[in-house]
């Protein structure tokens, strides 16, 4: 129907036609239209197919409350279930309905219309069950969904996240929320305006209304003028305030950033004060046949007439329960078409409203019934309101009002509450419950004359001082009777219609006993669709009231939920990505290791290590024996930077060390060195490491890598809470010391080679002993601990002379065939020592004495953390699960995490494989156990279960190698 | 006792032929009496299962269940409907694969299509640590009859195929993954209604709209009833199932717990065509989701920091989800979020839950459930058990609250989804 | 994301912060109490539907660990345990 757009008016540029496309076929439009507008104007009536009856369905609203016309957008930035009357026209647009196939003239889901009589509400729950769900749940998901998933991320472009602070956000540029922007930025407070229309102004854009004499919309445009000049003011169009959380931090979705490579930008707004003016949405009327396509809100009408300049039909109805719709009807008339009638379920309509609408028929007390048409609206049956003779009127626009509900959404999320207002029947804001106030219709202030002057108030409070007069307005006054539905309806009444919930629907879910409004919401899915009951909501919950005979009021709502329109989880986390998400941390001879082909992994706290450094032509066996073996019979050298380093200062560092640790460290001498245990004030081990006294009032302590953030913050916790008095300072000094450990019983001539100051004979750096001099010519602090069980010097020094050290070390240690070493080696090696690893052995249920570590819980200090706690558990439980070696008999590998039981059984389990390693120097395998009583149960034979078998085990203590530590000590 | 309706393709049949004016109430709303023999606090999941069985299994139906609000209002209609049984110890492993088979039954035994959908989930590894202790569950689930399959990287992406992100090059990159096939997802409010229905139909008592203000204690310390909005209510059996009010609750009678409650939150995406089949979780990443029938991504990450009973999502912690997510499923990112929101849980002082009688004689306590929906029908099971005879059921015998008096915590790792 | 109170640094955003838990009761000395005090020390924490008294580190800022009351209702920060928002 071309023709259909009109030939002057509206906020279209007729100069810029837009091309576009839907469901195939080429449209043109102008640029300012929106697809839904376009749409319009190209005469395309029938635009969707509903979720369930696949019924056809047609262009509802104008903005985010279209129920109906859900699209998806094709080509780069591929988008689904876009209500059409939010997609503003670009060139080049392709768009296609959703939910429907083929297409919507010819949708063969359609059938469900048929069999719709019985398919009620909560159907499902009472069929299907037979012989499973499974067999009907494919078709139900592939019917169900919407527009397809999108299949890649944006081909170009990227998302972007601000941080703002303000003085005063206001949602919402209609005249309320412009005209508190105005006094507010003029008061010099720093303000944030944002509106989801592409253009300011609100409802202004669709109406025909004076401001001081002028349109309305010349006030708009000078006061958005104005607003541009103001450096403390920000103003967002295409930008909807999605989320209002707790202490006043807002989501803004802002969707069409100024710079073009920028999809979309989400703003984090943390405010002072919020103004709420975001408008209000008027609500459908439910009636028989009331989603035929042709059937369109007042207010949407309206706006495709005044600020589209499309006509959306030649002969209407109007339908209304308020006064509202009385413009709509002036201003259809005004633009040519011919209003047939105006249906007003009130019994007396208000003279001011009449006065609008001269020559137009008026049928006061009436209701529509239903209406015809096949795919689209061709006539109404009207009735008088309570039964009487039926009259039936052409048309092929019926233009309902149900009234308007202020748009509580971003109040009801602050957790401000609600009231229902009798007079306007809707729920209103009530009481605050942050820095917020509503204003304008959002307040349920539905004239222009209110939406100014409460917009003017709230921008002076927030500035503190007196509200200026706004500017002069007039238009109808607001006057509604309620009507939650019409009550002799013929046909399907639909209350959600993108959820196609009837007014049956409804009444069955109450007669079953579904009788809360959340249970209406579930059973019957109304208000759960992607427009989240924006025009059905209040109907639903007025029969349910009517057929209660309760108030609305204690109906209530149901949830308003953030967000408030769909975002787009790109926006959500702009350009958090990867090593921006997710930073991690190395050493600096990272560039070393992948240069020598090091198996790079995440290996704790953020932490990318060398797991094993692979030769042409190895298997990680291969590679793991040889590491091993270098270790145990030559010398190796690892990087053992990351380990958790901290420098404690202070007189009471001893006392505290005492505290933490369940040995005694305050009595260690300066100059040594000392092995501890942390446990937690609940008895379970956090931590173990060394502590290394420099001088009498200055500590190193490490700890594991993995934990190292953690205990930083159990000490300074401790320190600042419990202990404020206690001289110590605590200095994380994990990335001021780096160290390269190198191991193995050649680990003294490569030093040597190295050249160093400090006596490295066993003499003067014994076992657990440390110096500070040079090492190679760089300042060092060596010290004398052993992850591997082999004579070992880690070399400590500044990250600066690192990558240095490790290429001197290879050399010097060249000609005793010195390895790097990676952390699956090291793993070995301490297995085979019978070191605990946290990961492994320490999975929070065993104590020191389960591990053979008793004899780190000093009995002599009276309190440590953990100290009674490990008493009380002892002295309560039996059959502990203790450390043992395991030695699998056959020879064999036991995997990691198998469970032993008795006999290898299937009963429940008496212990965990917690390691199993190939042991190079015993070559075969060894492991480690937790087993239940294993102290007492060395040379026993354990089994180890797995699916297909069981592998025995003799139980051992748990060093497999130098039980007496002679190689470490030499 | 009136049989109720027999829901059936037939009956639907013959209903539709009279516009569905026909069909019975689904409970009734009984007047409340002054006394029971046992008085469930919750109608929610817990609540509800163990109101059944004590009717189904003990014969015991003289039982109210009170309801602050309305009947599955609570976690039961804001979780993830994730079913699973792939737990790490002894003590949990039986409980969850017990719970897991009841619900697989459970359509039949309440005549309630709850929409079970085996669906299988599938877990993304990104860390050795994280497989290890992966693995470590494995074998131990394998005694007690769960399922749980270690796959490579390229098995995981076959059954994903959504899945695009942790490649090589990626921050964290995929390393393989485990397959749970036990697992699954159904409609949580078919399970408050399916369980409500059956309760009524052989005499327990619901009543909505009806706090509990106060427990009440005689004077030897036992409980004698409680305090309603309604007015004093008496039985000699109290069964406490409100989660997160749990403390609220039990504090009126002078009880205090080892229990906090938190936030947990979750949030759904716009319905879209079948995508993902399996449930996806991501424990390296920190999230886990599946699509539900509606089309919709149920997704789920971390709780909040700090105890709360607000019921919205932080955004921060709602960011980190979403970043985690965007990081495997980059096509996600136009993807648009729909709903949000949140639910409330205690959990324990060692993070696992507690099924008990406390030291007020009579006064029952299901609480502790982090991720309790999966729990339900073994947790009603055994919770009816204990109040019925007296003794722990063998499948809860290690989930009593005496556990504290010698801190014999019980440290499961497998708690939660995403993690 | 609340905005939390640092004495040195002024209000930030939560995510600056670690959470430290709920404030116990003193740590008493566990030689001096019974075994269920002990436990009960251990092990319990309050629970407030209201005002609860909790610690956060500002770990991701100048390392305080600073004490606040918050309405676990509401996430409003408050002056005290009768300050109920």
């Amino acid at each position: 129907m071309p023709g259909d757009r009109m030939t002057s008016g509206g906020r279209i540029d007729r100069s810029q036609p837009v091309n576009f496309t839907f469901n195939g076929r080429s449209y043109q439009g102008f640029a300012g239209d929106t697809l839904a507008s376009a749409l319009l104007a190209n005469g395309v009536r029938l635009t969707a197919r509903s979720f369930k009856y696949h019924r056809p369905r047609g262009i509802i609203g104008s903005g985010v409350e279209e129920p109906a016309t859900l699209v998806e957008l094709m080509g780069e930035n591929a988008s689904g279930n876009r209500p059409a009357t939010t997609v503003p026209l670009a060139e080049g647009l392709q768009a296609r309905s959703v939910n429907c196939w083929p297409s919507p003239a010819f949708d063969l889901g359609a059938i469900n219309q048929v069999i719709g009589r019985f398919i009620p509400a909560g159907f499902y729950y009472k069929t299907f069950k037979w012989p499973g769900w499974h067999l009907y749940e494919p078709s139900i998901r592939k019917a169900a969904g919407l527009a397809a998933a999108p299949s890649k991320p944006p081909a170009t472009g990227h998302f972007e996240n601000r941080f703002a602070h303000c003085d005063v956000l206001i949602a919402g540029a209609g005249p309320a929320g412009l005209m508190a922007a105005l006094v507010a930025g003029r008061a010099g407070l720093r303000v944030m305006i944002a509106d989801e229309g592409v253009e300011a102004g609100g409802s202004l854009l669709n109406r025909t209304l004076t401001i001081a004499g002028n349109p309305a919309m010349d006030w708009v445009d000078r006061v958005t003028a104005e607003l541009a000049t103001m450096d403390n003011v920000t103003h967002l169009q295409n930008a909807t305030v999605w989320a209002y959380r707790e202490h006043n931090y807002l989501m803004v979705n802002e969707r069409a950033p100024e710079y073009p490579d920028i999809l979309e930008r989400n703003w984090r707004v943390r405010a002072g004060h919020v103004i709420c003016a975001t408008g209000a949405i008027e609500r459908a009327l439910v009636f028989g046949n009331n989603d035929r396509p042709g059937v369109m809100l007042a207010s949407a009408a309206q706006a495709y007439i005044n600020r589209y300049g499309v006509r959306p039909g030649r002969r209407a109805v109007v339908f209304t329960n308020n006064n509202s719709a009385y413009s709509v009807a002036a201003d259809l008339a005004q633009t040519g078409i011919e209003v047939a009638a105006i249906i007003d379920s009130r019994d007396t309509v208000p003279d001011a409203a009449r006065a609008m609408v001269s020559g137009i028929e008026i049928l006061p007390g009436h209701v529509v019934t239903t209406t015809q048409g096949g795919r689209h609206i061709r006539s109404v049956e009207v009735a008088p309101n309570g039964g009487g003779a039926i009259r039936r009127i052409a048309c092929d626009l019926l233009a309902m009002s149900g009234g308007w509900n202020p748009a509580v959404h971003l109040w009801s999320q602050s957790r401000g509450t609600l009231r229902y207002d009798n007079a306007l029947t809707s729920f209103v804001p009530d009481h605050a419950a942050q820095a917020a106030i509503s204003v304008g219709a959002a307040n349920g202030e539905l004239t222009l004359a209110q939406a100014l002057q409460s917009g003017a108030d709230a921008g002076a409070a927030a500035a503190d001082q007196t509200a200026p007069v706004a500017p002069e307005a007039t238009d109808l006054a607001y006057a509604i009777e309620p009507l939650w539905r019409v009550e002799q309806t013929k046909g399907k009444a639909f209350l959600d219609i993108q959820n196609d919930v009837t007014v049956d629907d409804v009444h069955l879910a109450l007669r079953e006993g579904y009788d809360n409004v959340e249970h209406v919401k579930r059973y019957t899915t109304g208000g759960m669709g992607i427009d989240q009951g924006k025009t059905g909501n209040i109907n639903i919950i007025g029969t349910v009231a009517m057929q209660q005979g309760a108030p609305l009021e204690e109906i209530g709502t149901t949830t308003f939920r953030s967000p408030y329109t769909p975002v787009s989880f790109g926006s959500v986390v702009g350009s958090r990505e990867d090593s921006v998400a997710l930073p991690y941390r190395h050493t600096p001879i990272t560039g070393w290791n992948k240069a020598n082909g090091a198996f790079m992994y995440e290996s704790g706290a953020r932490w990318r290590r060398p797991g094993y450094f692979p030769r042409e032509g190895e298997s990680f066996q291969d590679t793991v024996n040889r590491e091993c073996r270098a270790v145990r019979n030559g010398v190796g050298v690892y990087d053992g930077s990351p380990l958790g380093t901290f420098e404690l200062k202070g007189r009471d560092v001893g006392r505290f060390l005492d505290h933490i640790y369940t040995n005694i460290m305050s009595t260690l001498k300066p100059g040594h060195a000392r092995y501890g245990l942390m446990l937690s004030d609940d008895g379970l081990i956090l931590d173990d490491g060394v502590a290394l006294r420099l001088s009498e009032h200055r500590w190193i302590i490490s700890t594991s890598t993995g934990h190292a953030d953690a205990i930083n913050s159990h000490m300074e916790e401790l320190l600042q809470t419990r202990f404020p008095d206690w001289n110590v300072f605590v200095t994380t000094v994990t990335s001021q010391w780096n160290n390269a450990t190198i191991c193995g019983p050649k680990a003294r001539e490569v030093m040597a080679a190295l050249g160093t100051d400090i006596d490295i004979s066993p003499k003067a750096l014994p076992f657990m002993g440390f110096a500070d001099g040079t090492v190679a010519g760089v300042p060092a602090r060596v010290v004398r601990v052993s992850f591997t069980g082999e004579l070992s010097f880690e070399v400590n020094v500044a990250p600066r002379h690192l990558a240095a050290l490790w290429d001197r070390i290879l050399a010097a240690g060249a000609p005793f065939g010195i390895e790097p070493i990676g952390s699956e080696a090291n793993h070995v090696l301490r297995v085979e020592k019978g070191f605990l690893s946290l990961g492994h052995e320490v999975d929070g249920t065993v104590d020191p004495f389960d591990l053979g570590l008793g004899w780190a819980m000093s009995k002599k200090k009276p309190d440590y953390l953990g100290k009674h706690a490990v008493a009380l558990r002892r002295s309560g439980t039996e059959n502990r699960r203790e450390l043992v070696g395991l030695v699998p008999e056959p020879d064999t590998m036991i995997p990691e995490g198998a469970p032993l039981t008795p006999d290898g059984a299937r009963k429940p389990t008496e212990g965990l494989v917690t390691a199993c390693v190939f042991s190079t120097v015993l070559d075969r395998w060894v492991g480690l156990a937790l087993l239940e009583n294993g102290h007492a149960r060395h040379d026993e034979t354990v089994h180890a279960r797995l699916k297909d078998r069981t592998i025995p085990a003799r139980v051992t203590a748990p060093i497999h190698y130098d039980p007496e530590g002679e190689r470490l000590r030499s | 006792m009136p049989r109720p309706q027999t829901y059936s393709i037939a009956s639907l049949l013959r209903h539709g032929l009279n516009h569905h004016t026909t069909w019975p109430r689904a409970w009734r709303s009984p007047p409340l009496k002054d006394s029971y023999d046992v008085i469930i606090i919750g109608a929610g999941g817990h609540g509800l299962a163990t109101a059944y069985h004590l009717a189904h299994d003990h014969g015991i139906t003289n039982v109210a269940v009170l309801e602050r609000g309305w009947l599955g209002g609570g976690n039961i209609a804001r979780n993830t409907v994730t079913i699973r049984s792939n737990y790490m110890r002894d003590a949990s492993i039986p409980f969850y694969v017990k719970s897991v088979a009841m619900y697989e039954g459970l359509t039949r035994a309440l005549n309630f299509n709850m929409m079970h959908s085996k669906r299988t989930m599938v877990d993304v590894v990104q860390t050795y640590p994280k497989l290890r202790e992966l693995r470590r569950r494995q074998l131990t689930m394998d005694i007690y009859g769960a399922t749980y399959e270690q796959i490579s990287e390229a098995e995981v992406r076959r059954r994903i195929p959504a899945l695009t992100g942790g490649g090589p090059d990626a921050r964290l990159p995929i390393i393989g993954g485990m397959v749970h096939t036990d697992a699954g997802v159904n409609r949580h409010d078919a399970v408050a209604w399916g369980y409500a229905r059956a309760i009524d139909a052989m005499g327990v008592e619901i009543h909505q709209q009806t706090p509990v203000e106060s427990l009440v204690r005689a004077a030897d310390g036992a409980i004698t009833g409680v305090q309603t909005n309604k007015g004093l209510v008496r039985a000699p059996k109290v069964v406490v199932a409100v989660s997160g009010h749990t403390t609220t609750l039990t504090e009126t009678a002078g009880l205090k717990l080892p229990l906090r409650t938190m936030n947990l939150t979750a949030f759904v995406s716009e319905p879209v065509k079948p995508l993902v089949d399996v449930i996806v979780n991501c424990p390296d990443a920190g999230f886990y989701f599946s699509q539900s029938d509606k089309g919709e991504m149920v997704i789920g990450g971390a709780p909040d920091m700090g105890q709360s009973f607000r019921r919205d999502i932080k955004q921060n912690v709602f960011e980190d989800t979403v970043t985690a997510m965007l990081s495997l499923f980059p096509s996600f990112k136009k993807l648009k979020l729909m709903r949000q929101w949140g639910g409330h849980l205690d959990i324990a002082h060692d993070a696992s839950p507690i099924m008990d009688e406390t030291d007020v004689p009579g006064l029952f306590i299901t609480a502790g459930w982090w991720g309790g929906y999966k729990a339900i029908p073994a947790g009603g099971l055994t919770l009816a058990h204990l109040v019925a005879t007296g003794q722990p059921h063998d499948l809860m015998s290690k989930f009593t609250l005496k556990r504290f008096r010698h801190l014999d915590y019980v440290m499961e790792s497998g708690t939660t989804t995403a993690r | 994301m609340m905005n939390i109170p640092c004495p040195y640094c002024g209000p930030r955003n939560e995510g600056e912060f670690a959470f430290g838990g709920p404030v116990k009761p003193d740590r008493p000395d566990p030689n001096a109490v019974s075994e269920e005090d002990w436990v009960t020390y251990l092990t319990q924490v309050p629970n407030p539907l209201g005002p609860v008294q909790e610690r956060w580190w500002h770990v991701k800022g100048c390392g305080t660990w600073l004490t606040i009351w918050r309405d676990t209702r509401t996430h409003d920060i408050v002056d005290g345990p009768s300050d109920a928002g």
